[in-house]
């Protein structure tokens, strides 16, 4: 089996440690993903904005690196979603068709795929708020969906239930998004902040001391939003969560 | 307040109050006539003064063909805390009894699937279900007109109603009439339009338009409420009691709406096969604008139609269930001719519709029953208010229809959105909202009518994105990395991500170099 590792273009730049997590944790269940040296970024900032013209060599340059694999491994749920759902600026060959189909979400390929029973090295006490991404929950469908009549499920938590110690909170609006959305957060900051300040107070009054999330460009959007206001709220990528970090 | 709170200590020397707001610096009757302040009971037990009354923010301001600027508006909703917690509040509220009211049903979903293909299914064959629509209405009496436009329609009214010499007229909500400038072109003719419906009355008072499709005054608090009734009506501006201003606006209203000439009411549906119309209201006053007068206008957008009287069924269930989260509206009123004596008219508007359903990717828009539902979940429309779209319609049914009436001046609004999805999955008809969304970003940017700012920028993103060595080059940094990466590209030329959040913490190293520095971990190091 050959895995390919994803690490997005923001995990990249700002958040080093969870794209080493991911590769860590996988290679705990024996799988030594492939890191494709010349990986940028899926295309995405420039499709949120409805230019996909733009995104089409960068969606190119993804096809080009990840072509051959039979799984790509990525450790974001917007990413994902963008791979699998949006990339149609360039031609949709085999080749394209297959790399988009065998793309998953870090948490999807160790829930469905490797369908895990355990991270015995796992601990993580203390009380944590998970924060559903919106594309990895209405578009890649981690988990059921308060506005439909369907029955209760999430892949993320059934995984961080398997954690040692590890508590969870329920937040008064479970799956409201954050106000990141990618380019809303630069064009529209007065209701990006909004729903970010919002968000971050719900995790605070439902008692977190965690946020854990399986995006971490919705953390980082939160993150700005709990400093800013006082909130000692710490966040937390899932993989790093799974992998072992205690803290 | 801290500092007039210091002000007061240091100036009568007495120890800070508790509550500031027992007492002002320049509070005369809490003073002797020598000037001390009085500490005995009754001068330091006055009451807690409500704090001033928050001015309610206003909508968008209209530029002539210069898009909506959605972000400034937003930013006076949110600037006004009282109005945007009450806002969010209220409207997520409704959303919970949806949710309530979605549980205790358990074939929802079927429900949503059959009435998104009934809908599917009338809009494929459009033309026969007019057709056979306008056959039965008027074999019922009823005369049937037909509109291109909103101009052609205020025409058509303005005709039937000279013809009976009409010069008041009162009309239940529509939002039709909203799209065809109705009261405004009824003001020029000199006819009196009086809206029944509460919210629109307070919404016609104020001379704002409905800020949403449901609940037309949902941004106003009471006070305001009060406020334009004072100015208006002549009530008392520091009563805002909910009662008190019902029963105002009630026997103010009657007497207008008894000495009316014509009544005009929209329809929620409108059956091909009987000819008949349905209205649904809480108010009941659709029935009044309907049967006080002899005479009853109604104005039907051409996509209100459904086949048969038993496909009626499916959309009462998810309507109002969807809207408000009751089961049902007070009322829902089957018209089916002129009563007695009287006159009916239905005036059947396009006014863009036609050319919607000819769009592949928009024109499941038009299978939308106008429930509200996905206003009401939108986390971006609760905390702007309905206003700030700056159009007819707001909300994400707003994002994907007010384009097609105004392609530049609505360019901005596809991206006041996360595309997080929640319209889409409470939409009783299963309209694909937030894809429809994503899809207009598309369609505008391909035309070039995303602003250039905007695209020369994705340009560049793109250019470096798809080459690794400048991609590496532009990250090394923090600094560069935050130039390079789009989402916080503009950070530094609109400083817009700092408004309200910090920055994130500059990394040691990429991934990419802990990677090459370490070969993936495998030498051990961190
Ligand atoms: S788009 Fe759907 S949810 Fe929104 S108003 Fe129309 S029917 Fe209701």
């Amino acid at each position: 089996m050959r895995v390919a590792l994803f690490v997005p273009c923001y995990i990249d730049a700002f958040e080093p440690e969870v794209g080493i997590a991911t590769l860590k944790l996988l290679r705990r269940f024996g799988i030594d993903p492939e890191y494709p040296f010349d990986q940028t970024c899926c295309g995405q900032p420039m499709v949120n904005a409805g230019c996909h013209n733009e995104a089409k060599a960068t969606e190119e340059l993804f096809v080009r690196n990840f072509a051959g694999f039979d799984y790509i491994v990525v450790p974001s749920g917007s990413c994902t979603h963008q791979i699998r759902c949006h990339m149609t600026a360039i031609d949709q060959t085999e080749e394209v068709r297959q790399v988009r189909e065998r793309t998953f979400e870090l948490v999807e390929f160790l829930h469905d795929v490797l369908k895990v029973d355990g991270f015995p090295w796992a601990e993580f006490p203390h009380k944590v708020s998970y924060h559903n991404n919106c594309n990895a929950l209405r578009g890649i469908f981690h988990g059921s969906m308060s506005e439909r009549r369907e029955p209760p499920y999430s892949k993320p938590l059934n995984l961080l239930r398997m954690v040692k110690g590890l508590e969870l909170v329920e937040k008064a609006r479970p799956d409201e998004c954050c106000g990141f959305g990618g380019t809303f957060s630069v064009f529209e900051p007065a209701v990006s902040v909004k729903m970010g300040q919002d968000k971050v107070r719900d995790h605070a009054s439902a008692g977190a001391e965690y946020v854990v999330s399986a995006d971490s460009s919705c953390m980082l959007h939160q993150q700005g939003c709990a400093d800013r206001l006082g909130l000692p709220l710490k966040f937390r990528h899932i993989a790093q969560v799974l992998n072992g970090d205690r803290a | 307040m801290k500092e007039s709170h210091e002000q007061r200590r240091a100036k009568d020397g007495l120890p800070a109050l508790l509550h500031e707001a027992l007492g002002t610096p320049d509070d005369g009757g809490a003073k002797s006539g020598s000037g001390e302040r009085l500490t005995h009971g009754e001068a330091t037990s006055r009451p807690l003064q409500p704090p001033p009354p928050e001015r309610q923010p206003r909508g968008a301001k209209v530029h002539h063909r210069r898009p909506v600027d959605h972000n400034e508006a937003a930013q006076r909703f949110i600037d006004a805390p009282r109005h945007e917690k009450m806002h969010d509040e209220r409207l997520w509220d409704l959303r919970q009894k949806r949710d309530r009211q979605m549980h205790g049903i358990p074939e929802w979903e079927t429900l949503r699937e059959l009435a998104s293909s009934i809908k599917q299914h009338t809009l494929a064959h459009l033309g026969d279900h007019l057709e056979r629509f306008e056959a039965q209405a008027s074999a019922n009496g009823i005369h049937v007109h037909w509109a291109q436009d909103g101009a052609e329609h205020n025409r058509i009214v303005h005709g039937i109603l000279s013809d009976h010499g009409a010069r008041r007229l009162i009309k239940s909500k529509s939002m039709l009439t909203e799209e065809t400038g109705f009261r405004h072109y009824m003001q020029g003719v000199g006819i009196e339009v009086i809206e029944t419906d509460l919210g629109e009355r307070i919404q016609q008072l104020d001379d704002e338009a409905p800020s949403h499709i449901v609940v037309p005054a949902v941004h106003k608090l009471r006070s305001d409420v009060a406020e334009v009734f004072a100015r208006t009506l002549g009530t008392d501006p520091n009563n805002d009691d909910v009662h008190y201003l019902a029963e105002q606006q009630r026997e103010k209203t009657r007497p207008l709406i008894l000495g009316a000439d014509a009544g005009m009411t929209g329809a929620n549906f409108a059956v091909a096969e009987t000819g008949t119309f349905v209205v649904c209201t809480n108010e009941g006053n659709a029935d009044l604008s309907a049967n006080v007068p002899p005479l009853h206008i109604a104005s039907i957008g051409i996509e209100k139609l459904i086949p048969r009287i038993a496909d009626l069924g499916v959309f009462i269930r998810l309507l109002s269930r969807s809207a408000l989260g009751s089961p049902i509206t007070q009322y829902t009123s089957h018209f089916r001719g002129p009563r007695h004596g009287g006159e009916m008219h239905v005036v059947l508007v396009d006014n863009g519709r036609s050319a919607r359903l000819g769009e592949v990717d928009f024109w499941e828009s038009l299978k939308c029953i106008r429930c509200g539902a996905c206003m009401n979940t939108c986390p971006v429309y609760r905390r702007s208010g309905g206003l700030s779209y700056g159009a007819t319609y707001s909300g994400p049914i707003g994002l994907i229809l007010d384009p097609t009436f105004d392609r530049r001046r609505y360019s901005s609004l596809p991206f006041a959105s996360t595309l997080n999805g929640s319209c889409t999955n409470v939409c009783p008809v299963k309209i694909d909202i937030h894809k429809q969304i994503f899809a207009w970003r598309k369609a505008l940017a391909e035309t070039h009518d995303i602003g250039l700012g905007k695209q020369a920028l994705m340009k560049a993103a793109g250019a470096v994105l798809s080459h690794p060595k400048l991609y590496r080059a532009a990250i090394a940094t923090a600094d560069g990395a935050l130039k390079v990466l789009p989402d916080f590209a503009v950070t530094n030329r609109l400083n817009t991500w700092t408004q309200g959040r910090d920055m994130p913490e500059p990394p040691r190293e990429t991934f990419h170099q802990w990677y090459e520095r370490t070969h993936g971990g495998e030498e051990g190091a961190q």
